[in-house]
């Protein structure tokens, strides 16, 4: 498994708010070790008589060894949020939040691409560790199995359907990442398979892209030079409109590269195999772990 | 956001970026005044959320007040059809009216945030004037980009850099990096997704000018400009979509009459190429977005069939944050509101997916419901058939 496991000790940014606090309860049953919250003003009290709450991103890293952050702040306050948890020293941030300005996102990219930091999103469901019970976001937890297959999508239901075609095929997943679905996020799929591909958990990989951007063809790239294990590919929106913002910020054909046959073209000569039809993820993985 | 032309140069103007001078007029009356101020030769533009509007006839060259008003009246209250727009084309509610200015050489000019690079890229050419994906398709190494670093940002020379790329006399490098400085300012300062100037005029007498300028803005960062909502022509819309987006729903309209609704912008893709599988084309996309209630769902529901071209509805929902039950339960109540029945196939899975299939089961509404995508496209094909 790679990013999230049994040593990840988690603080939820924004744990005593309405979103915030309904998936650190639904994280914690799932098996997940929520340390601590934050909370500006809100330091001192316990959430759900269980849970610490400090004023500070620093002071819950301190008091609790925290090492994942999970992140709810709204929109206007969440890089704020995002570069608290850089500056106090956490290893893996997950960002749910959406509707962040892409300048922002931008300017946080900038400053913590030389650290030794993964953020996850914005605007993702987060990632999960089914093998170690370590959930880090807003997925449906029982739909998971720990397994050998690694998830990346930038999608965030169409991720639950991936993994619930895989379970019923009985493929477990080792880690399932959304890296979201902002055209500027913190991880591509590039760095989450530089991670599968050391990870010895990992036997195969399920890249789930979409239309708008080129982090498909740049994974395509990686995956024909370097990446070892079995691949299978779904890229959606074949039937969009160019220039029509598909719901995700990220989701728009602006020029070539964002097509989804051109995604398509370069996975699959990069030896990815594609997804026929949305409805075959899960078979196709097994087909491909068979050869 | 997508905002007129005669918006994006008066934003330009603010930050000193020329523009020819003109105004806009809502009627040929208001047309003929500012053309009789400019002096009579002047250029009567369409004011539209479309490109291609010289192609379509909505840029009219005249050379007096009269024939102004004319060209006005010809444009004021017209669809205008381009080869962006849907055969309906977009509404014409205003027009601007500016100096025609002599042109010796055409530029392209725009910056975009590169999600690879992850920084707003500076994209410049001679080849101005022209759709730049064609120049980027003939002509790959007349297309010039500068990275500007997020922390920074814009330095002078990079502007003389693409400046003396573009091949432009010694004599305007200055004034063009300050233009292009500017331009930057614009797309950082307002939050912009695009800011573009195509073309960028050098004139005979050395000038530079914004000929025509194209600004999108950033919906996220509403919260942070005040005043950009209002910049919002809701006209130029689809009016389905103006109504979702009062709900915080994502849709859009496509052409077919498979109407489909989903819980999420993957899956909501998904299920459109779902829908091309089975030979049948979508009617829109729609995504509940998170965190919806009954409500919500209903109200997606309501949307999803007012579009009149809508003869079946394909329901793909993977429980979640919102749970199946949850939506079944949106469905049946605008379901009710229908007054004719509409043959409705249903995919769901996920949470509380069992009680979600049982809701819709004991409504009594003609519902088909599917387990899996495979079997949707079959009943899709079905249903299409009656």
């Amino acid at each position: 498994m790679i990013l999230v496991n049994e040593n990840t000790r988690v603080v939820v940014q924004g744990i005593t708010g309405r979103e915030g606090g309904f998936h650190a309860e639904r994280c914690m049953a799932y098996g997940t070790q929520i340390v601590a919250g934050v909370t500006p003003g809100r330091g001192g009290t316990l959430w759900q008589d269980k849970v610490p709450v400090f004023d500070t991103m620093e002071q819950a890293v301190r008091e609790t060894g925290a090492n994942c952050s999970l992140i709810f702040v709204p929109a206007p306050f969440a890089t704020d949020a995002i570069l608290e948890a850089v500056d106090a020293g956490i290893g893996v941030i997950a960002c749910i939040t959406e509707g962040i300005p892409v300048q922002e996102s931008v300017k946080v990219y900038s400053y913590l691409k030389d650290k030794r930091v993964h953020l996850i999103g914005p605007n993702c469901p987060g990632l999960i560790s089914p093998g170690a019970r370590c959930k880090v976001g807003i997925m449906p937890g029982d739909i998971h199995r720990p397994g050998t297959i690694g998830v990346v999508s930038r999608s965030g239901t169409l991720t639950y359907e991936a993994v619930a075609q895989l379970t019923e095929a009985g493929l477990g997943q080792s880690t399932c990442v959304g890296i979201g679905g902002d055209p500027v996020t913190g991880t591509d799929f590039v760095d989450i398979l530089k991670l599968f591909n050391k990870d010895p958990d990992t036997e195969g990989v399920v890249l789930i892209g979409e239309i708008g951007g080129a982090k498909e063809q740049e994974a395509a790239r990686y995956i024909k030079r370097s990446f070892k294990k079995p691949v299978v590919a779904l890229v959606v929106g074949a039937t969009a409109p160019p220039g029509k913002r598909m719901g995700h910020a990220g989701a728009i054909i602006t020029g070539v590269s964002g097509r989804a046959e051109e995604k398509i073209r370069a996975l699959r000569e990069a030896g990815a195999t594609i997804v026929p039809s949305p409805g075959e993820i899960g078979v196709t993985m097994k087909r491909a772990l068979r050869r | 956001m997508k905002i007129h032309e005669h918006q994006a140069k008066a934003i330009f103007a603010r930050y000193g970026i020329p523009v020819p001078e003109g105004g806009v007029a809502s009627t040929p009356q208001e047309a003929r005044e500012i053309a009789q101020r400019l002096g009579g030769r002047v250029v009567v533009k369409a004011q539209v959320h479309a490109g291609g509007r010289g192609r379509a006839g909505g840029i009219k060259v005249v050379d007096s007040p009269e024939a102004a008003q004319q060209a006005a009246v010809a444009l004021l209250g017209k669809h205008l059809v381009t080869h962006q727009t849907g055969p309906e084309g977009v509404p014409v509610s205003k027009v601007l009216v500016e100096q025609v200015v002599p042109v010796e050489r055409e530029l392209y000019l725009a910056i975009v945030v590169d999600g690879s690079g992850k920084a707003p890229v500076i994209i410049g050419s001679e080849a101005g004037g022209m759709d730049i994906e064609e120049v980027a398709a003939i002509h790959p190494e007349k297309i010039l980009q500068v990275r500007v670093d997020p922390i920074i940002g814009f330095q002078p020379y990079m502007g003389r850099d693409l400046a003396y790329a573009m091949h432009l006399p010694s004599a305007v490098v200055r004034n063009a990096a300050t233009i292009i400085g500017n331009l930057h300012r614009v797309f950082i300062d307002e939050d912009a997704t695009l800011a573009e100037i195509n073309p960028l005029v050098l004139t005979p007498d050395g000038k530079l000018l914004a000929l025509d300028g194209k600004l999108n803005l950033d919906d996220d960062a509403f919260f942070r400009h005040p005043t950009h909502q209002q910049l919002q022509d809701p006209e130029q819309e689809d009016p389905l979509e103006v109504e979702a987006g009062k709900y915080d729903i994502s849709y859009v309209k496509l052409d077919g009459d498979v109407g489909c609704m989903v819980n999420g912008a993957g899956l909501a893709m998904a299920t459109l190429d779902v829908i091309n599988a089975a030979h049948a084309q979508p009617a829109n996309f729609l995504d509940i977005g998170g965190g919806g209630d009954e409500a919500k769902v209903a109200q997606a529901f309501r949307l999803v069939v007012a579009d009149p071209k809508v003869k079946r509805v394909f329901i793909n929902v993977f429980g979640g944050i919102l749970r199946c039950d949850v939506a079944a339960r949106g469905i049946v109540q605008a379901y009710g509101e229908l007054k004719t029945p509409m043959p409705i196939v249903v995919r769901m899975r996920g949470t509380n997916a069992e009680e979600g299939r049982q809701i819709l089961n004991d409504s009594g509404i003609p519902v088909r419901l599917v387990a899996d995508l495979k079997e949707a496209i079959a009943q899709l094909q079905q249903v299409g058939r009656r």
